[in-house]
């Protein structure tokens, strides 16, 4: 287990610490305020070169993270997939070797195979890796964010300060996963987080979409979602994929939405504090309903903005992080 | 010595271990009123003036010295807090700190801002809270007051305000807090 | 050349005892203490060594034609005979397939060139495509004895149960690589509860099993035989062994790295570690060991998989399937039969003497071009004959391998027992480990 990401790769929730977790929700309590500063920006990676390799497409992450590494100084390479030479057949080896020969001390990458991010690190072992989403496997700094989003809207509500809670407010935390669980990396990601930090995480999906051997994961598996909604503090739904609603993993997704969606009837049913996520792009009218998606209880909005603070913690404690034994 | 506020300063630094007991938490106290007075004397309007403490030493004299600026000229003096962590040279020496709180709020253009620190030594910490303040506006001046200057300065810095000029050795440590000053060495953790 | 073998432990046909084995011009003359051998003979000192007949491997997939980056005919017997091989079945996925006399000669007249038997296994559907039957008669009259699609699996059941009737007045054997593909959904390991959380597209041990079943059901059907390759699940080898004993013309194999490698190497995302059949659970691993103790399994097959690193060192899902397996076989036996001398008789049972009479290699078996295989050491047989030291330990490393590729799973593991010595057709063809 990793008990502090500090000059570490950051490859997947399920081998961090409660520790390590926690470091990194304090250290983007510091960067949300740099972020509401009139200038945006600290030199503490002034000089770095951070590598953004998307394999896959997501505008969303990579501006998230490409906005969080341009606001700690450090200079971005970003490679555009489409015009990548991976097209012409290069190996995944290949391009990374030929990206480190640029002179990077970080490389943020996504890729549609599991594990693609660990092989990286064993191509590099000199550059910090960090996972940007890998095939099912992970997509740890969603899980992070969406952590440091519950905890900000608790200790809000408290009236506390995020740094002060360690994580005391996900003790007991009840906490819903809806949706495509079986092909998420944000699901795994998530409920690491979670579970690693004191919540009590239970499932919810068409039984297809559940994880094969779910019954090993750390988790309770709901079978009716209407059964727990009242139950749970936080509701988290997930991207269905359209694909998957084509008749192989459910009919079709106007029953996924009668049984799974998250309409306006059952989100009357949860408690007054309840929290929604959605960790986007959402396909509102199939997991979420558009007014759910829009009511004050949906905290959607403040993940996307809570990605910049804490994929500049990622980096800051990765990278910066990594001096401490180049010094010694 | 006292006991209780030498644990409150070896809460501060763990691998302290101390000596002697140079100043009082009386003495800490004489000295900030004092500076207070040195602060007042040396500028021309208390309004414009924005007390800004380094974390985490600097906060708890920050603080102390603005409500005895308020005490004597009856004006509520601003005060901040400043982490000037991500601005740090050492960065590739030191291992990265966790950020802790920075509180500055408001646009510093034009303003006297004096900035506190509890131990004045290389000068590293307060080039790196120079260029911080920039990314909060033009000061008209910035002026520095620190309670203890130990010398070993490695920058042209020098402090407009000293609770004590103390002549140290450089394998000697120093421990500041409103409790009290010592002097010791750094353990190795 | 003559040769004579000085005190080594000969393992015959269930008994074993320290004498001398002599050979002269490609053949066993004499097997008993102190042989005083002609003027010239090549002595080799071979004391707490093991000398049994040599090892025949069902399972070589040669790559050539097509895929001579990764292994051809030549390289590949110079693996098999570091590895303590005199013969070696090659697999029939070349591009092309070996769908043809044509093809499979080809391959022949490689293997000829080389000191060991190289024996061909022909594609049991043309191109492997699995649609309609390749010419195994034609094939069987040059020789080829074991017909496969292996890579996949005969899929379609009807076509299955044509290939078995038709394969049996032939005297050829159906090996079928049992997977049915669409429940393996192009999965790239063992489905369970670690696949679930690496994210990767599990092929579930019910894959193999059903396959099994089914073809079990259809050789019933049709009174044809089949072999099973790589059985990787406890179920697989029980389902065998009672259909076996329920009479029907049944047979199976177990692939080394299933003997000593579980599910678990695949959390390193290490695409060294993918292979299909894929490595199971730990409890799967020790049901094999336990049923090739007992005796339960006919053959070990190296299923030897080489691949060009291009193919190879890709992310998990995408890499090519397979591994080594020639050269570093017969020592992960001997570790799985525990690693002692009791062991013996057992080790030449699943490396030679089962496999020779699956590939109809025997001495008494009428064969092309080949020598016999698999015998008792004794004389009168043809000099195939292997040395394996059981006191020596080794160190895998891929960079000193004979094949031309380097993808061995085990990299840096350090094996008990090595082969020293091959004598292949009356040669001298491995000599303290290293080739002549």
């Amino acid at each position: 287990m990793i008990t502090s990401i500090r000059g570490q790769n950051l490859l997947s929730l399920d081998e961090l610490t409660r520790d390590a977790i926690v470091e990194v929700l304090d250290t983007a309590e510091a960067f949300v305020e740099v972020n509401r500063r009139t200038i945006k920006k600290v030199p503490a990676l002034r000089g770095r070169v951070v590598a953004s390799i998307f394999f896959e497409e997501s505008t969303r992450t990579r501006l998230s993270f490409e906005t969080a590494a341009k606001r700690l100084s450090a200079d971005v390479l970003s490679l555009a997939v489409a015009s990548s030479s991976m097209k012409k057949g290069e190996s995944l080896r290949d391009t990374i070797g030929t990206v480190d020969a640029l002179g990077i001390d970080a490389v943020v990458m996504r890729h549609r195979s599991s594990g693609a991010a660990l092989q990286v690190s064993r191509y590099v072992p000199h550059v910090r890796v960090i996972n940007g989403g890998d095939g099912l496997h992970q997509h740890p700094t969603q899980g992070l964010l969406d952590a440091f989003t519950i905890r900000q809207c608790l200790a809000e509500r408290r009236g506390v300060v995020g740094t002060e809670t360690g994580a005391e407010l996900f003790a007991g935390l009840r906490v819903l996963i809806v949706g495509d669980i079986r092909h998420s990396r944000v699901a795994r990601s998530d409920i690491a987080a979670y579970v690693a930090l004191g919540a009590a995480v239970r499932v919810a999906a068409p039984a297809t979409l559940l994880p094969e051997f779910v019954e090993q994961w750390p988790v309770e598996v709901v079978t009716d979602f209407d059964e727990a909604i009242e139950w749970a503090d936080v509701v988290a739904l997930l991207r269905l994929q359209r694909e998957r609603g084509s008749g192989s993993f459910v009919p079709t997704l106007g029953e996924f939405t009668t049984t799974y969606g998250l309409s306006v009837g059952r989100a009357r049913r949860l408690r007054p504090e309840a929290i929604i996520m959605h960790p986007g792009p959402m396909n509102r009218g199939v997991e979420i309903d558009s007014l759910v998606a829009d009511s004050p209880a949906a905290v959607i909005g403040r993940q996307v903005e809570n990605g910049v603070p804490v994929r500049m913690a990622v980096l800051y404690l990765s990278i910066a992080g990594a001096d401490e034994e180049r010094a010694s | 010595m006292d006991v209780s506020s030498l644990r409150d300063a070896r809460l501060r630094d763990p691998t302290f271990v101390p000596r002697s007991q140079l100043l009082s938490a009386d003495d800490v106290a004489r000295a900030l009123r004092r500076m207070a007075h040195e602060v007042i004397e040396h500028v021309r309007d208390v309004d414009q003036v924005v007390v800004v403490g380094l974390q985490t030493g600097g906060v708890d004299f920050a603080r102390r010295l603005a409500d005895g600026l308020t005490e004597i000229t009856g004006r509520a003096v601003r005060w901040g807090s400043l982490d000037v962590a991500f601005y740090r040279d050492d960065l590739a020496r030191n291992p990265a700190p966790i950020p802790a709180t920075t509180r500055i709020d408001h646009d510093l253009t034009n303003q006297t801002v004096v900035i506190v620190d509890d131990v004045l030594f290389t000068g590293r910490t307060v080039r790196a809270a120079l260029n911080a303040l920039t990314d909060w506006g033009r000061p008209r001046v910035v002026q520095l007051a620190v309670i203890v200057d130990r010398g070993h300065r490695e920058l042209p810095i020098r402090p407009d305000y000293v609770g004590k000029n103390l002549p140290t050795s450089l394998d000697e440590a120093i421990v500041a807090t409103l409790a009290g000053v010592w002097i010791g060495t750094k353990g190795r953790a | 050349m003559n040769i004579v073998l000085r005190q080594g432990l000969v393992v015959a046909d269930g008994s074993a005892q320290v004498t001398d084995v002599l050979v002269v011009e490609g053949k066993i003359v004499e097997v008993a203490p102190g042989i005083e051998a002609p003027h010239g003979t090549r002595e080799l000192d071979v004391r707490d060594c093991w000398v049994g007949p040599g090892l025949v491997d069902l399972h070589a997939h040669l790559r050539e034609p097509g895929r001579e980056e990764a292994e051809t005919v030549a390289s590949g017997a110079r693996a098999a005979a570091l590895g303590g091989y005199t013969a070696i079945v090659a697999m029939p996925n070349t591009e092309p397939a070996l769908d043809t006399v044509a093809l499979v000669s080809y391959v022949l007249e490689r293997g000829a060139r080389t000191p060991l038997d190289v024996c061909v296994a022909g594609a049991i559907t043309q191109g492997r495509r699995g649609e309609l039957l390749a010419p195994m008669a034609e094939m069987a009259a040059v020789g080829v004895r074991l017909f496969t699609d292996d890579g996949v699996g005969v899929q379609d059941p009807s076509l299955m149960r044509r290939a078995l009737t038709y394969a049996r007045p032939l005297g050829v054997r159906l090996a079928q690589h049992a997977e049915d593909e669409r429940l393996a959904d192009g999965g790239s390991m063992n489905e369970g509860p670690l696949s679930s959380r690496l994210g990767l597209v599990g092929r579930p041990a019910l894959a193999e099993e059903l396959m099994v079943l089914r073809d079990l059901e259809l050789v019933a059907l049709t009174g044809g035989s089949m072999h099973f390759l790589h059985l990787s699940t406890a179920r697989s080898v029980a389902l065998v062994v009672a259909a076996r004993r329920a009479g029907l013309a049944v047979t199976c194999e177990v692939a080394p790295h299933h003997l000593t490698l579980d599910e678990g190497a695949c959390a390193s995302f290490d695409p060294q570690f993918k292979v299909h059949p894929p490595l199971r659970t730990s409890a799967d691993v020790v049901a094999l060991r336990t049923a090739l103790v007992a005796g339960d399994v006919d053959a070990v097959a190296t299923d030897h998989a080489p691949h060009a690193p291009e193919q190879k060192d890709l992310p998990f899902d995408e890499a090519a399937a397979g591994m080594l397996g020639l050269e570093h076989a017969a020592s992960l036996v001997f570790e799985a039969l525990g690693a002692t001398d009791a062991s013996a008789q057992r080790f030449f049972e699943v490396l030679s003497r089962g496999p020779a009479r699956i590939a109809q290699l025997r001495h008494d078996d009428v064969r092309i071009r080949h020598t016999g295989h698999g015998g008792a050491v004794a004389a009168g047989e043809d000099a195939n004959l292997v040395v394996f030291d059981p006191g020596v330990t080794w160190v895998v490393d891929r960079h000193q391998l004979a094949s031309r590729a380097t993808n061995t799973p085990y990299e840096g593991r350090t094996l008990r027992g090595r082969v020293r010595a091959t004598i292949a057709k009356g040669r001298l063809v491995v000599d303290d480990g290293v080739l002549t």
